[in-house]
């Protein structure tokens, strides 16, 4: 996984809520077997329409984008991060997020960033009236930084530290290789079995 | 202080805890598919990692399986490609898996449970956000996304940060016609398509210890729709007698041990849960999906709302966005909403007592003209089982198409989708834009509103049906 430390670019507002991950990425597109190639798959049934905002020239290149609440509800597909990510996304805001999404998007180096839902009105003003605006997101400060907003933002210390460092989850894990053995041998012998191993 | 049931067994599964750090939980059960494994198998090749568990970890095919033609080579290169890559993946890793012919294949929260591989206590995860069925032993079962997903095959845990505990109290009785979809579709419409974010939901109350295994699945299924981590009720007599005997459920000495423990998950009386609904069961009625979520839902004897009338301006916004997806108008009566497909299956209403309940109905009935009807059976198993009661007959003889077992029209992946613009009533758990085909819309509904509306042409419930030769409701 790439480091995150802060990334400056401009935005795309998103005024919709529920976005959920069918839209992200229809089914469709989920029979691949890669994990990239998908961004002509995001948000594939709105791009059909030339007045979605991802459509118009001067969101090309944007790479923050500002959506409405509960962003990445439904389905767990990783392809979802993945098409946004293939697009050239960095980071996404909203004031909140579906726990799996967000899982996904972190593990990924995809930056989910929470605000308040007012913090995200004056974004979407902002970037709405000047599209080339920049929208910064900085880790190390935990800031949103815009013309006229300034916003902190939490994030759990264990997951910042894991972004900042590029850190794979399965090495770590696998550090601690003598506590999995360990529960290993003190599981109840009742519990099921797939097979006889 | 006591514990919630969701905080033991969290806490049986804890192999490392430390200071500013997820919890690292160790995974008793891992179930495959071929839609979202064959990045997590690629990640494990090109760190040359092994399964660690293969004794823990199971695969079935689902999503792009077709439901008709099954003993031919299926059609859409890329579906096949993908199950292809499953069972390739299976073979060079040494996991068990129940392919497409097979005689336990079937969608995977069907399989793990009748299997009895699903079991009070234990951690369950898949690949898939339904992933909260199997909750509804008492097991704490969440869906993943692929990354975790190469993370349980590698290692057979999960770091993860312990989710807050929501009580939903359901008590009374439920009336005749109000089934366990009925209430989960109202319990979303009420806490919200956000409403269980950030929390494991524990249902609970007399109205739930009376419901089968199968309902408390519907139920435990669509926790996920609410937004939820994960929906758990705890394991009661009902969950034993549904257990005892199934191929993977403990026997002699290990079953009187698993039992004991099993009997010990129960949410303290002096717990304490983060935040509690109350539902009065008896003020349910049936109820199904108007809009674009599964938040967006009536009682069926009610209209389509009027955007207008919400207050906060998000909510308003995306009701007017699904009244346009939908093609529906503010204050049309939803019984007048006319289908032209009907949908009876998936990982939610796709088991035999969710088939036996429309084909009661159904039952000396046809299938109305123009309308098309899909009975999908959730496994190989549930749909033998159905042969063998002659549901499937009944279900031919009333018009409808008798189908094999997948997730099918649940999700646009393999050959049954709506086409842009027609209109289902679905038993499936997601009304999304496009989910049962692009342009396609949806209704979310029971198994016996889905019958009765198959036979009126509209959204109906059993009670409409008051001509009705048959006996009605279940
Ligand atoms: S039946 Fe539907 S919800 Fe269930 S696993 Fe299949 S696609 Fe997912």
């Amino acid at each position: 996984m790439e480091a995150f430390t802060a990334h400056t670019g401009r935005a795309v507002p998103l005024r919709r809520s529920n976005v959920d991950t069918d839209q992200i990425i229809p089914a469709h597109w989920l029979k691949k077997v890669t994990r990239d190639g998908f961004e002509d798959g995001l948000f594939e049934a709105w791009r059909k329409d030339s007045s979605f905002v991802l459509n118009q020239p001067e969101r090309q290149g944007a790479t923050v984008l500002v959506a409405g609440p509960d962003f990445g509800t439904g389905s767990s597909r990783e392809h979802a991060v993945w098409a946004l990510q293939n697009y050239g996304f960095k980071a996404v805001i909203s004031s909140r997020f579906a726990d799996i999404f967000r899982g996904n998007s972190l593990k990924n180096g995809l930056l989910t960033v929470v605000l308040d839902q007012k913090v995200v009105d004056a974004l979407w003003e902002l970037t709405e009236a000047d599209p080339t605006a920049d929208v910064t997101v900085d880790l190390e400060k935990r800031q949103v930084l815009a013309e006229g907003i300034t916003a902190d933002f939490d994030l759990d210390e264990n997951a910042r530290w894991r972004l900042l460092n590029g850190l794979d989850d399965i090495s770590l894990t696998l550090q601690n290789e003598a506590d999995i053995t360990a529960y290993e041998a003190s599981r109840p012998a009742f519990k099921p079995r797939t097979i006889q191993a | 202080m006591g514990r919630t049931l969701a905080e033991k067994v969290w806490d049986d599964h804890v192999v490392r805890r430390a200071e500013g750090e997820p919890d690292l939980l160790y995974i008793d059960l891992h179930l495959l598919h071929e839609v979202t494994s064959p990045q997590a198998f690629d990640g494990l090749r090109q760190n040359a990692r092994q399964v660690r568990r293969l004794d823990l970890t199971i695969a079935t095919e689902d999503h792009n399986t077709p439901t008709i033609d099954i003993d031919k080579p299926i059609a859409d290169p890329v579906s096949r490609a993908q199950l292809e890559t499953l069972r390739k993946n299976c073979a060079d890793f040494g996991v068990r898996l129940h392919p497409l012919g097979d005689v336990e294949q079937g969608v995977v929260h069907v399989v793990g449970p009748q299997l009895g591989l699903t079991q009070p206590g234990t951690t369950v995860v898949c690949g898939d956000s339904h992933t909260s069925t199997h909750g509804a032993f008492g097991a704490l079962a969440f869906g993943i996304g692929t990354s975790q997903v190469e993370h349980v095959l590698a290692t057979q845990t999960l770091p993860l940060a312990r989710p807050k505990t929501m009580a939903i109290t359901v008590e009374g009785e439920l009336p005749d016609s109000v089934t366990a979809k009925d209430l989960i579709l109202a319990i979303i419409a009420r806490i919200g398509t956000g409403g269980g974010q950030g929390y494991i939901l524990e249902y609970r109350g007399s109205a739930i210890e009376k419901l089968s295994m199968e309902a408390r699945m519907t139920i435990c299924n669509m926790s996920i729709e609410a937004g939820a981590r994960a929906g758990m009720i705890a394991p009661d007599q009902t969950t034993f007698d549904y257990l005892r005997g199934r191929d993977h459920a403990p026997e002699g000495e290990d079953w009187d041990a698993a039992v004991a423990y099993w009997k010990t998950l129960r949410t303290d009386d002096d717990a304490v849960f983060d935040a509690e609904v109350f539902i009065d069961a008896t003020e349910l009625a049936p109820f199904v999906t108007w809009g674009t979520n599964p938040g967006q839902g009536a009682p069926l004897s009610s209209s389509v709302p009027d955007p207008a009338s919400y207050e906060d301006a998000s909510e308003r916004h995306a009701a007017e966005k699904a009244l346009e997806y939908m093609g529906l108008s503010a204050g049309q009566p939803l019984r007048d909403i006319k289908v032209d497909t009907v949908f009876v299956g998936s990982c939610t209403n796709g088991r035999i007592e969710d088939l036996r309940s429309a084909a009661a109905i159904l039952d000396g009935r046809k299938v109305a003209d123009g309308v098309r009807m899909l009975v999908v059976p959730g496994s190989v198993r549930v749909a033998l089982q159905a042969v063998e009661e002659g549901l499937n007959k009944v279900f031919t003889e009333a018009g409808a198409e008798w189908r094999h077992a997948g997730c099918s029209m649940c999700l646009g992946m393999n050959p049954d989708q709506l086409a842009p613009g027609e209109r289902s009533a679905s038993t499936s758990n997601r009304n999304f834009e496009g989910r049962q085909g692009k342009g396609g819309r949806t209704h979310l509904v029971s198994p016996q509103v889905a019958a009765a509306t198959a036979v009126l042409g509209h959204l109906a419930s059993p009670a409409d049906l008051s001509e009705a030769p048959a006996t009605v409701g279940v």
